[in-house]
């Protein structure tokens, strides 16, 4: 007991520290670095409340993919010469800024305490929706109440989500033209890395979503994993030979959302409410709405990775 | 003073921490590692709440909201990093104009 207390205390020192390193470092290199160990140790925090689920998708995406999109974006910065902070050059309206600073501490804990106060003084043992959410799990079609939450009592939830995603890598697409061409020929050890690694990531990607109907796991998780692999491909220097315009690219993109509103109109015509899956058909349609969304969460977080629309004519090797 | 609180609290405190670099630096890309860490701080306070469900466990709802929050968060981050890319393209500054020193 005693240990376990001394570790969350120091798990939480731990957070606010790197957080802090990741806000104020000024080299903003390191900052992404300590943001990227930042989500590592809220996976560690996941996993201490009891909920592996959300630690799977911290590390994966929040650590993992962010990491990677922020490290992407800086290099692009950088040579357009804008990604080093302007702090050393601080002119006379900064100065009077660096001044009110100081000030800006008291608000903020003023905030700080209000907010911490708030959380004290909630009731130390409430139920919430856990009852409920036991109580309908049998009618659900999985046993994972998480993946039942996600995919079945909020599908809603789920389904516009997926539509969040996608419109992101529509605006990436419409603002940032084609994609930069792969920087350099990618080191023989990547390379060789990026071979084992793939096959190896796609395994645990089938696996965390077919055990994500009964254990921790899920459409996230594993469309997480892929994208991941789709991340370090791009790295190595590998380009899929399509364009942005193929049909192909863009069935698996929209499979997700396009899969989940068609199995909304089943549902509608079923049993005459969006998204109430009949008990008998719950498992294998909360399955399929799962396989489609991996496939496209995989492909958008590694498009989005890839920093504009892909141009289809580069061979791939 | 229990895990769940603890975590709440630190939960606040990255929302702090947070806030306070979004509001301090001008780099655009401080400002989304500052939002992001918002976001975190938010999603910590959302489920050590939702632990005090006691012998029941942590309620699975939250739980479901925070994974959805994770991946809008990583897709409003995409979304803001390449409007920076494209604005330090146009203009040399990874910075919004009133914050910059001519």
């Amino acid at each position: 007991m005693l240990l376990q207390s001394g570790f969350d205390v120091a798990l939480g020192l731990g957070l606010l520290w790197v957080a802090w390193q990741a806000l104020n470092s000024s080299d903003l290199f390191k900052a992404i670095v300590f943001f990227i160990a930042f989500g590592l140790l809220m996976a560690l925090a996941w996993v201490r409340m009891d909920a592996p689920d959300i630690a799977l998708a911290e590390a994966a995406i929040g650590a993992g993919v962010t990491g990677a999109l922020l490290l992407g974006a800086l290099a692009r910065l950088r040579a357009s010469n804008a990604g080093e902070t302007t702090m050393g050059q601080a002119g006379n309206g900064q100065r009077r800024f660096m001044a009110s600073r100081r000030l800006l501490w008291i608000p903020l804990l003023l905030m700080a305490a209000g907010l911490g106060y708030a959380v004290l003084s909630l009731p130390g043992y409430t139920p919430g929706l856990s009852a409920q959410v036991a109580a309908n799990l049998g009618a659900s079609g999985v046993s994972n109440p998480v993946t039942a939450v996600l995919l079945n009592f909020r599908g809603y939830d789920t389904l516009l989500e997926l539509v969040v995603l996608l419109l992101a890598l529509l605006g990436m697409w419409s603002m940032a033209g084609p994609a930069p061409p792969p920087s350099a020929e990618a080191a023989a050890v990547l390379d060789g890395l990026s071979r084992f690694l793939t096959p190896l990531v796609l395994l645990v990607a089938a696996y965390l979503l077919w055990v994500g109907t009964r254990a921790p796991g899920g459409a996230f998780q594993a469309g997480s994993l892929l994208g991941a692999a789709g991340v370090l491909l791009i790295l190595a220097g590998w380009r899929a030979n399509v364009a942005s315009t193929a049909l192909s690219l863009r069935l698996v993109l929209t499979a997700g959302p396009g899969v989940f509103v068609a199995v909304a109109a089943f549902s509608l015509l079923m049993s005459g409410q969006m998204l109430k899956y009949p008990p008998a058909y719950a498992g294998i349609l909360i399955l399929i709405i799962e396989i489609a969304a991996t496939l496209s969460i995989g492909l958008t977080l590694a498009g989005l990775f890839l920093g504009g629309r892909p141009r289809g004519e580069r061979k791939s090797p | 003073m229990n895990a769940a609180v603890l975590y709440a609290l630190v939960g606040v405190g990255l929302y702090s921490l947070g806030l306070y670099a979004l509001i301090v630096h001008a780099h655009l890309v401080r400002k989304i590692l500052a939002i992001n860490v918002m976001g975190s701080g938010v999603f910590l306070v959302l489920v050590a709440l939702a632990r005090r469900g006691g012998e029941a466990g942590t309620d699975a709802v939250p739980q479901a909201m925070v994974i959805t929050g994770i991946v809008v968060a990583v897709s409003a981050t995409a979304l803001a990093l390449i409007l920076v890319v494209k604005l330090a393209a146009e203009t040399g500054y990874a910075t919004l104009s009133g914050n910059r020193q001519e």
